[in-house]
């Protein structure tokens, strides 16, 4: 077991870690990813696969900005995936609607969508409303439930196979001469001169940037690196339906239906630690929710349920920590590794390579969550 | 190209009618739909979601979901898994299951 050296060492291997080698792979430096087994959490095999802007970042422009430059950039990062490893992600960016169950629920959408737009410069958050004629001509093809009573709409809404996006991800550092270890667990890490040192079950690693992008793992390894960061998981439950006819053109917040024809219902926000199990009375109530919407959806049978954990912040927005002494330890926390993928592939790897630090990056410092004496 | 076994007393089983693609068909009270149809000469339960190509039972024990046929409205459903009855409506599977917002919920119920 002899030591390994490279540009660039990333800890975690689901989708913000990988995201952040594809882009310092493509810019020619030497990646490694060191990935723990499959005892891991795996937030990114349990994702929804969401492209998302609309109802994002209230209390937090930064983040509205953010996600608006993420949705910008996914197109080309998409395309650029696809022609570099010939793995389609099935990214869709027609818009996307978040369905609204009642008078309640739509005036509730109104006041939410509303104070985000306040946030950010006039006209530059383009979300609107559909009313319930205006979301059957969006949804030709389904029948609405009678509580469907609107919702809201953004063009730059949309959805991808996040499973595909994963190994397009580790496929496209293969690809650049990177490489991908499973099954090795960062237990240590230290520094010295300059160099960062991450000891494994199965052997020592050294490089002068380290990323720690290992989600509900990072707890112990951050105070490792002189960086105090609150990891905050979120349990989230989805549905799978059998395949059925194409129905659903565009993606909605809780359903969406997948190019090979399942149909994904979701979703909850559950604080249980870390028991990933499902539970039926999850269960019930998102096949409700997604009946209610849409009654036809009761015809077909459901082949799959899993849960998930979220990784997040106390105030579930990112934090992009860099160490400071020693340098070249940074801690990537966002929960929207898909959404993030195309910024966290570019202008991640700007700061981390070049340390051009996005302005906004102030306000997803871990600092924030630090409480002063009063 | 399939004939029944004529033992254990098969023969003696009643006889029921389904139907398919809106022809009758006789079968035996036990049979499962696919015995049924293979037994009346059916070979194609449905055409592939993906090419569109037509698929007949192969397993014949809940594994491969070759025989997905329409029974009662509700498709998608394993003609292997699942026995006769008299009056059954079965149809085949063409491609994905499609949800007609013409057709009443419920059917599903299998």
């Amino acid at each position: 077991m002899g030591t390994r050296t490279a540009d660039i060492i990333i800890v975690g291997g689901g989708l913000a870690g990988p995201a952040i080698g594809y882009g310092a792979a493509r810019r020619g430096l030497s990646v490694i990813v060191l990935d723990e087994g499959d005892v891991a959490f795996r937030a990114a095999r349990a994702n929804f696969g969401l492209v998302w802007f609309q109802g994002k970042g209230l209390g937090m422009p930064s983040y509205v900005e953010w996600t608006l430059e993420a949705s910008r950039r996914w197109p080309d990062f998409a395309a650029d995936l696809e022609e570099e490893t010939g793995i389609c992600v099935a990214y869709r960016n027609d818009g996307g609607l978040h369905l609204c169950l009642g008078d309640e629920a739509l005036a509730a959408r109104r006041r939410h969508i509303g104070q985000i737009g306040m946030q950010v410069k006039p006209g530059e958050y383009d979300v609107g409303f559909l009313d319930r004629s205006e979301v059957q001509g969006a949804l030709p093809a389904v029948r609405l439930g009678d509580r469907l009573v609107g919702a809201s709409f953004s063009r730059r809404d949309g959805d991808c196979n996040p499973l595909r996006l994963m190994r397009a991800l580790h496929d496209g550092i293969l690809r650049h001469g990177g490489a991908y270890r499973p099954a090795h667990k960062v237990l240590d890490l230290s520094h010295r001169g300059g160099t960062w040192t991450a000891h494994t079950a199965n052997g020592v690693f050294e490089t002068p940037r380290i990323v720690l992008a290992a989600g509900l793992g990072l707890a112990d390894l951050t105070a490792k690196a002189g960086l105090h960061v609150p990891v905050v998981a979120e349990r989230g439950q989805i549905l799978v339906t059998e395949r059925a006819r194409p129905m659903f053109p565009i993606p909605m917040s809780g359903i969406r239906q997948t190019a090979e024809g399942t149909i994904m219902l979701g979703v909850t926000n559950e604080h249980v630690g870390h028991d990933d199990t499902t539970t039926t009375s999850a269960m019930h109530a998102i096949a409700r929710a997604a009946v209610t919407a849409f009654p036809e959806l009761a015809r077909l049978r459901l082949v799959r349920a899993w849960a998930g954990l979220r990784v997040l912040t106390p105030d579930k927005y990112p934090i992009y920590a860099a160490s400071e002494n020693p340098p070249g330890a940074y801690a990537v926390i966002s929960h929207s590794g898909v959404t993030l993928a195309s910024v966290n592939a570019t202008r991640l790897v700007s700061w981390i390579v070049d340390g051009e630090r996005p302005a906004l990056f102030t306000s997803f410092r871990p600092d924030r969550f630090h409480v002063q004496a009063a | 190209m399939f004939r029944r076994l004529e033992r254990h007393g098969a023969a003696e089983r009643r006889i029921v009618t389904i139907d398919f693609e809106d022809e009758k068909i006789a079968a035996r009270r036990g049979d499962t739909v696919a015995a049924a149809l293979l037994a009346a000469g059916v070979d194609c339960f449905r055409t592939s979601a993906v090419s569109g190509s037509e698929r007949g039972a192969y397993c014949l024990m809940g594994i491969c979901f070759e025989c997905l046929v329409e029974i009662d409205g509700a498709g998608n459903q394993q003609a292997c898994l699942r026995l006769v009855r008299d009056g059954m409506r079965v149809a085949r599977q063409d491609g994905a299951v499609a949800l007609d917002p013409a057709k009443p919920p419920g059917g599903a119920a299998a």
